[in-house]
């Protein structure tokens, strides 16, 4: 296990909270996430098999592994959707249990109702001031001359900004990826790559993002983390400085070194 | 439909009007010459002699409102009956199970074959031919309904779960709209069932209706009378289809089949 800590983040994050401190700077929704050696199977296949993981609040954590690993079983068990034969989800000190509403998932497609406008999509959990909140979330994400339309008519990468919207609308403290943008073609992943950042960077989520796509892993994300056989096999810190460069050739040589492990 | 007629010239616009039209002039000519005795089909001519008269009378009216009454009626109860079984029995499997196969076996028997039971219950009543048409279009509804409800995606159920829909929400939000394309598919075959039952339920047994109004006619040998009954029932049965497209226009506009624009109409 490798872990890199690069004394200059914190000197970073230091100055930044000097210098924009006096502006209104959203409060960090980020809560310490934690997975206590976490066992599902699905008859005799063992898919997890005892992960842990702890990630403090507000970081950015990219899970890579190969397909059928077990990354999206993850996710699931870590929203709520189903339960780990052992183990359990712990979130600031609280081991929970069942769907919870400080979590988040944004699916690898964008699970839009056809039935409702863009707007009522992003407001679906109609709590109240929901049309508020689902037009600032949309302005967010850069859709807000889009609120009436049907989501049939919009781009796959407008599609999945319209579910980022959605989840936002929830305020989540933990917000879960699941290769969200795996279907879109790359200029328009750029642009995704660049809005998540932005909105991480105010909001301070606790991010747990899938991806098969190393670049964007290290791109993105804080730490780095393979899953194999069932158990987390490495864990990266991700020692570059914001906004990145993806031609950083201290980048590239970190990617090689995940590769070798996934 | 309309975008592309408007391009059309005024011959083409005629032409799909050719063939009927032309079976019309040589179907009079037919009857006036003799060749098919009136006895075996009225002219086109007569029929619509036959139309205004009944018309004028008031017989018409009165027939086609009574066989309406019981269409609606009957699609109202049975309609209902198998929307709330087939809701039931899609959104819990332990209805499912208690009701389900006992529901198919029913569907098997041809709800046309019941009817001289039906006449021993309830006599030549109205309550026998709104039972018939009750029990005709409750299979397809039913049948469409829960299928409906079983086939909506999993994926948005979970969707809607993840993001804090309890289970009320759910089902209205995200279940029923899904289900929602199915239901009307038996809605339509409910349609062609409702006028198919209470065309022979009012042929075998009524004392008034499209269908007694056409018997009673055959046995006066007034051809033209049974010739314009049909005509109504047809009507009858292009009415209602029209009905249902307005109903899908309107329930499924969000369906891409259905919006041009994209935007959403208030
Ligand atoms: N409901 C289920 N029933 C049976 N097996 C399942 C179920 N869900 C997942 N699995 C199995 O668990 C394994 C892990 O699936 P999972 O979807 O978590 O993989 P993944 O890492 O997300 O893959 P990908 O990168 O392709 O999305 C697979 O072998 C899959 O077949
Ligand atoms: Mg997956």
């Amino acid at each position: 296990m490798l872990k890199r800590i690069d004394p200059r983040r914190d000197l970073v994050s230091a100055d930044d909270a000097v210098s924009v401190a006096p502006v209104a700077q959203p409060t960090p929704l980020g809560k310490r996430l934690k997975l206590e050696g976490l066992k599902r199977s699905f008859g005799p296949r063992k898919v997890l098999d005892g992960l842990s993981l702890d990630v403090p609040a507000g970081q950015f954590v990219a899970i890579v592994g190969r397909s059928g690993v077990g990354k999206s079983t993850l996710m699931r068990l870590v929203v709520g959707l189903d339960q780990p034969e052992e183990g359990r989800v712990v979130i600031d000190g609280e081991p929970v249990k069942g769907l919870q509403s400080s979590v988040r998932l944004l699916f690898q497609d964008a699970r839009l109702l056809p039935w409702h406008s863009v707007l009522s999509n992003v407001g679906i959990a109609r709590t109240p001031g929901w049309r508020e909140a689902a037009i600032e979330a949309l302005s967010d994400v850069g859709l807000a001359d889009r609120l009436n339309e049907w989501p049939a008519v919009l781009s796959g990468g407008q599609r999945q900004r319209v579910a980022l919207a959605r989840v936002l609308v929830g305020r989540p403290s933990v917000l879960l990826l699941d290769e969200p943008f795996g279907a879109l073609d790359a200029m328009t992943r750029v642009e995704m790559h660049g809005l998540l950042e932005r909105l991480w960077l105010q909001r301070k989520f606790t991010t747990l993002l899938i991806t098969h796509d190393v670049a964007e892993a290290v791109a993105l994300a804080d730490r780095v983390i393979v899953i194999k056989d069932g158990r987390l096999t490495f864990d990266i810190d991700v020692a570059a400085e914001r906004p990145r460069h993806r031609a950083d050739p201290h980048l590239a040589a970190l990617q090689d070194k995940i590769l070798a492990e996934v | 439909m309309s975008r592309i007629s408007r391009g059309e010239s005024f011959v083409d616009r005629l032409t799909p009007w050719l063939l009927p039209v032309s079976v019309l002039v040589l179907w009079e000519i037919c009857t006036r010459v003799g060749l098919i005795e009136q006895r075996v089909l009225p002219a086109p001519s007569q029929v619509a002699v036959a139309f205004w008269e009944n018309a004028k009378s008031g017989a018409l009216a009165h027939h086609v409102m009574v066989s309406f009454n019981r269409a609606i009626v009957g699609l109202a109860i049975g309609g209902s009956i198998g929307f709330i079984l087939g809701v039931l029995n899609g959104v819990s499997r332990p209805a499912e199970k208690l009701f389900d196969s006992g529901l198919q076996m029913l569907r098997n028997v041809p709800h046309l074959a019941i009817i001289p039971m039906v006449i021993l219950w309830f006599g030549i009543d109205e309550t026998a031919k709104i039972f018939l048409v009750a029990v005709g279009t409750m299979f397809p509804i039913y049948l469409n309904t829960f299928h409906g409800i079983r086939t909506v995606d999993r994926g948005l159920v979970e969707m809607a779960k993840v993001n804090g829909l309890g289970r009320f929400a759910i089902f209205w939000r995200v279940v029923l709209p899904g289900a929602m394309p199915s239901v009307l598919v038996g809605l339509r075959y409910a349609l062609g069932i409702m006028w198919l039952t209470l065309i022979v339920a009012e042929t075998i047994s009524a004392s008034s209706g499209i269908g007694y109004m056409t018997m009673n006619a055959r046995e006066f040998l007034q051809t033209d009378v049974v010739v314009l009954g049909i005509l109504v029932y047809a009507l009858l049965g292009k009415a209602a289809d029209f009905a249902t497209k307005l109903i899908e226009h309107r329930v499924l506009a969000w369906h891409p089949a259905y919006h041009a624009s994209g935007s959403v109409s208030a």
